[in-house]
């Protein structure tokens, strides 16, 4: 059965790959961006090339109006969603003496309050369904912490405790609030990092080899099936081993 | 639409849409001690208030609901006030 998704942050990385796969599992799908208008069109292109259904609608997933309206175009094109991606992220990262208010508040903001926003904006329609869908992307780092990263793993560790939170609220309605904690996935993000640091990373890898983000987007629509209507609150890691 | 007819449409969502015993609904009802209605459901009823009766209810006034008589009277208040 078709339901209307949502993934913020849908025009690069995992999340365009996360839009892909709802798309070529029969749901229409609207791609959200910040900034790269350009690259969520291509997203919408290439679903539709391949048969699918899909919008791009930009909006700033940190800010309350533009949550508001982002639901309601959605709403209006696709119907209400049923399945919710929160994606979207950003990185500040800093050693914690030289990080600055705005780099932890502007972490915070992109990451962990669009969560609270999208999520609080989806329930409606969901409980009015009776059935749905939110996977959120954590990340290892807010599991295991990591140095430099202070603001993103506090924001990535919100969003776990956020979700086993709303899985306890809404679970009684058929809406399941899970989290995929990806580890090193070869992204825009990840390829900002040194090469040394890459390096440092694979060891730690028991799979020997950084993810992509297909994987990534594998786990999350099955975290959207019917099938998967029994796991709720769970950070599923989807890290090659990284932590092990 | 007057008092007694929104109580009447209300009292079919609270059997038909919450699944609420008809013999237990009066007006004095408290939808959490007295129908059992968890505080989700009080939401969930609120929301469908708004899309039987037409009518937008903000959370400040959600949250002022909590027995029947109430929300007749807030659907009074917005649908002849």
């Amino acid at each position: 059965m078709s339901r209307a998704a949502l993934v913020t942050g849908g025009s690069r990385g995992i999340g365009r790959s996360i839009a892909l796969a709802l798309a070529s599992a029969g749901n229409p799908v609207a791609v959200n961006y910040a900034s790269r208008a350009d690259a969520a069109e291509a997203v919408v292109a290439e679903i539709e090339a391949a048969g699918g259904t899909a919008i791009a609608v930009g909006a700033d997933v940190s800010d309350p109006g533009a949550v508001e309206a982002l639901f309601a175009e959605v709403a209006e094109r696709l119907g209400p969603v049923e399945i919710l991606v929160n994606n979207a992220g950003i990185t500040r990262d800093n050693l914690l003496l030289r990080m600055s208010v705005e780099e932890f508040d502007s972490v915070i903001a992109t990451n962990l309050r669009s969560t609270f926003l999208c999520t609080k904006a989806a329930l409606k329609g969901m409980l009015r369904a009776r059935w749905g869908r939110v996977v959120s992307i954590a990340s290892v780092a807010g599991v295991a912490g990591n140095p430099g990263q202070g603001n993103y793993a506090a924001s990535k560790a919100g969003m776990i405790g956020f979700s086993k939170s709303i899985a306890k609220e809404v679970g009684s309605r058929g809406i399941t609030v899970n989290v995929v904690a990806p580890g090193f996935i070869e992204t825009d993000m990840t390829d900002a990092l040194g090469e040394q640091v890459k390096e440092a990373s694979l060891g730690g890898i028991a799979l020997g080899r950084f993810g992509a983000p297909e994987e990534i987007a594998a786990t999350v629509a099955f975290l959207t099936t019917d099938g998967a209507g029994y796991i709720t609150g769970q950070v599923i890691g989807v890290d090659g081993g990284i932590s092990l | 639409m007057d008092r007694s007819a929104i109580s009447a449409k209300l009292g079919e969502l609270l059997v038909n849409e919450l699944g609420l015993e008809e013999d237990k609904i009066t007006e004095d009802a408290n939808f959490e001690q007295d129908l059992e209605v968890d505080s989700l459901g009080v939401v969930e009823l609120v929301m469908a208030m708004e899309d039987t009766f037409g009518v937008k209810i903000p959370d400040e006034e959600a949250e002022k609901i909590h027995t029947v008589g109430e929300a007749i009277d807030l659907l009074n208040g917005k649908l002849n006030g």
